[in-house]
């Protein structure tokens, strides 16, 4: 075991949290730990470690009301590497079927016996919920448009992994903004580290009253890809639009789609991000998604290492039940 | 058997605040046969004299807006444990929404619940009767029978009336019965999926938005067929700078429009949602400050009529769920005084004569009902007040079936000390603390 890796045995005593609901709420400090400890696993997991048993004899549950392939496998991925126990639970196969509440089922299953609560919900506020009402940690994997904190973390920590920095990097995030999980947990994480944020789409999907968030917006993609160090493409809710916010799929490609004509127009050393999964055509076209500048595969593999150190931070020894 | 005769009874040395007569001074007030009999009068021949120094006496408190559930809803609430909610919060009459299962849309519905609150022997209900049959939105109620079996106002309120032909012939067909119709302001096109106030807040939680707009639109179209028709309409929780725009200007046409707003959102904001509790998902939605402040003025000057609770039980299991599953509404009967008192007149915003006129006197004239004044020959309802005493609001001790309040916790100033119905002394509802103690 490498000499980084014997230091994790117990979690900072600066660590207050018992839930990650979101990233609004986290100080800079914070962030910057989870990533520091999310980069430790990486490099652990490039250099070949498979088993790093910090969390051996705990359980994370997978309790997810919404699909999802990616997060779930990379949530259970990183409960495994950490040698905790991780179950899956999806509505679809659950007694939520037969009317029980969500507050009812995350009960009964944490009275199996669990650490961890990982939720996905289409609702805001659920994770919240469940965390006001249970014993063990939740970790929100998605609430709606509300936040999506792993995600968020694992793109900066891709950032920061490329530039070896975040504070004064402009970064663009651009399409459904209005709809997006993963843009609000961007914004709340980029600008406490210092970033410039712009949020870039139609302005169905984006207005002046984001500013109030700290952030520029932008309606016109083409305006602002020479000033841009990266650009974060997200992809169109098409399932949580009541109305379709735009005429066509054709014509919001034709205003947003990052094509190797728009990527021309780019600074050298540009990063493409994309939370995925994404809609080829629409949001980015083939060749730039699978081109050089894109870290796609990339985020997919720091999103194993931060959810790694986020349930560590959550359920790892703490210095007084050190041996 | 004749019923016993009803004692004479004195309430002596309270500051005595009727609207109605535009009275605000200290004085004895004699009760006979359940009826204001005199003023200044002494306690010879009185059976009781009530002190009530430093207390405020004034006309019973109605509230124009409430959800009583009965029938369908049991679990949430019964015309008997609603109305004593009622009396708790300082109330002698009450005026029930017609959203129950089924809904109150015909003499029998209306006698039923009638019935009900004479059975409950708390305070008075006013039933309201459906503007459409069955609440479709498609044809009207039989509005004319209803009126026979009682019904003061008309509405389908939980929903709008949508079709805007439909609520023109209500209007028209409301004019020979002298009822309002009072609608429930909002175009759900522009709302759907809506849990909170489109503003900052939304934008931040991720939560669907309900913009203001979708009020004003509906206020404005109802406003317009109210003057088309010379029909009288009454607006219902009113909730945003637009709609109190849009109601001012039309009261200075003379359209004869009256507007109401609940306490809650004259003392909440969308900002309360950060906490994702649902306690504060009502509809319409908690508006942002500046709305808020615009409710407040548009009270003060006289824009809107009446402060009404829309008491919307709904028990625990229901609230308690995602917040895009559980119902709109919080109950309010047993909060609304004290958060009147608490932070409109106390901080100065309304005085004691103009804070309890939207009390007593205009929700009585808006649903014309001989309530609402402490007038000689008038029903002794009477609500006494203690403006100084100071509570803490626990959802344990209310009256209602449910405890479904943003305001668990809340300090408060002033609550009803004593209510009298009809001349009878119904709260507190401990006989020894009735008989014995002062107010």
């Amino acid at each position: 075991m490498s000499a980084e890796l014997v230091d994790l045995g117990t979690v900072p005593e600066c660590w207050k949290q018992r839930h990650l609901l979101g990233l609004e709420q986290l100080s800079a400090d914070e962030i910057t730990l989870i990533l520091d400890k999310a980069e430790v696993f990486r490099r652990a997991l490039d250099g070949g470690q498979r088993r790093i048993p910090l969390l051996t004899g705990k359980t994370c549950v997978n309790l997810f009301f919404e699909n999802s392939t990616r997060t779930r496998t990379s949530f259970s991925l990183a409960a495994r590497r950490l040698g905790a126990d991780a179950i899956d639970f999806s509505a679809a196969t659950s007694s939520l079927s037969k009317g029980e509440t969500v507050i009812d089922t995350a009960k009964n299953i944490e009275a199996m016996g669990v650490d961890a609560v990982v939720v996905r919900h289409r609702t805001p506020g659920t994770p919240h919920l469940l965390a006001q009402n249970l014993r063990s940690s939740v970790i929100n994997a998605g609430d709606g448009t509300h936040e999506h904190p792993t995600q968020g973390l694992l793109d900066i920590l891709t950032i920061r992994r490329r530039f070896g920095r975040v504070a004064g990097l402009t970064v663009a995030l651009v399409g459904d903004i209005m709809h997006s999980r993963t843009a609000r947990s961007n914004i709340w994480g980029l600008r406490k580290l210092g970033a410039h944020v712009i949020v870039c789409g139609p302005s169905t999907l984006v207005s002046p009253r984001w500013r109030e968030l700290g952030v520029e917006y932008s309606y016109k993609l083409d305006d602002i890809l020479d000033r841009v160090d990266v650009l974060n493409l997200l992809r169109i809710q098409f399932e949580r639009q009541a109305t379709r916010p735009f005429p066509s799929v054709r014509e919001y490609a034709l205003l947003y789609a990052m094509d190797s004509r728009r990527l021309a127009r780019t600074k050298p050393g540009i990063l493409i991000l994309a939370p995925g999964p994404i809609n080829r055509g629409v949001e980015v076209t083939a060749e730039v998604a699978d081109g050089p500048q894109s870290a796609i595969l990339d985020q997919v593999s720091n999103g194993v290492a931060v959810r790694m150190a986020v349930l560590w931070l959550l359920m790892g020894s703490r210095k007084q039940v050190s041996s | 058997m004749s019923p016993k005769p009803m004692p004479t009874l004195l309430i002596a040395n309270g500051r005595v605040i009727d609207p109605s007569q535009s009275m605000d001074r200290v004085a004895n007030l004699l009760i006979r046969d359940g009826r204001i009999a005199a003023y200044d009068a002494g306690p010879e021949g009185c059976d009781r004299v009530i002190d009530a120094s430093g207390k405020i006496v004034a006309p019973g408190l109605i509230d124009l807006h409430v959800h009583l559930r009965e029938p369908g809803r049991e679990e949430d609430e019964t015309i008997e444990s609603g109305t004593a909610a009622a009396l708790a919060g300082g109330f002698t009459s009450i005026a029930c929404i017609p959203n129950t299962d089924p809904p109150i849309d015909s003499q029998g519905a209306v006698e039923f619940v009638r019935h009900q609150a004479a059975r409950a022997r708390n305070c008075h209900v006013f039933p309201m009767g459906c503007v459409s049959k069955n609440r479709e939105g498609k044809e009207l109620a039989e509005i004319g029978l209803l009126v026979e079996a009682g019904a003061v106002a008309f509405t389908d309120d939980g929903a709008p009336v949508y079709n805007p032909e439909l609520m023109r012939r209500a209007f028209e067909y409301c004019l020979m019965f002298d009822k309002p119709v009072m609608n429930h302001a909002e175009t759900r096109e522009l709302t759907q999926h809506g849990v909170m106030h489109e503003g900052l807040v939304s934008l931040q939680l991720g939560l669907p938005g309900m913009p203001s707009a979708a009020e004003d639109v509906m206020v404005s179209r109802d406003i317009a067929l109210a003057e088309a028709t010379g029909g009288r309409l009454h607006v219902m929780h009113v909730s945003t700078a637009g709609a109190v725009e849009i109601l001012r200007r039309a009261k200075r046409r003379g359209v004869r429009v009256t507007a109401e707003v609940t306490p809650h959102h004259l003392t909440l904001t969308d900002e309360c949602l950060r906490t994702f509790d649902s306690n504060y998902k009502m509809n319409p939605p908690l508006r942002s400050r500046d709305h808020v402040d615009a409710c407040i003025a548009a009270l003060a000057d006289g824009t809107i009529d009446a402060i009404a609770s829309d008491h919307a039980p709904h028990s625990k299991e229901k609230k308690m769920q995602e917040l895009d599953q559980a119902p709109f509404g919080i109950v309010g009967l047993e909060t609304t005084l004290g958060l009147v008192i608490t932070k409109l007149i106390e901080p100065g915003l309304l005085d004691w004569p103009t804070a309890l006129a939207k009390l007593t006197f205009h929700p009585a004239r808006i649903l014309g009902i001989p309530k609402g004044t402490l007038a000689i020959g008038a029903d002794a309802d009477i609500t006494i007040i203690d403006p100084e005493a100071r509570w803490r609001v626990d959802p344990a001790r209310f009256r209602s079936k449910s405890t479904n309040t943003p305001f668990a916790g809340w300090e408060l100033k002033g609550r009803a000390a004593m209510v009298l119905v009809g001349g009878e002394i119904r709260y507190p509802f401990d006989a020894r603390e009735r008989e014995s103690a002062n107010p």
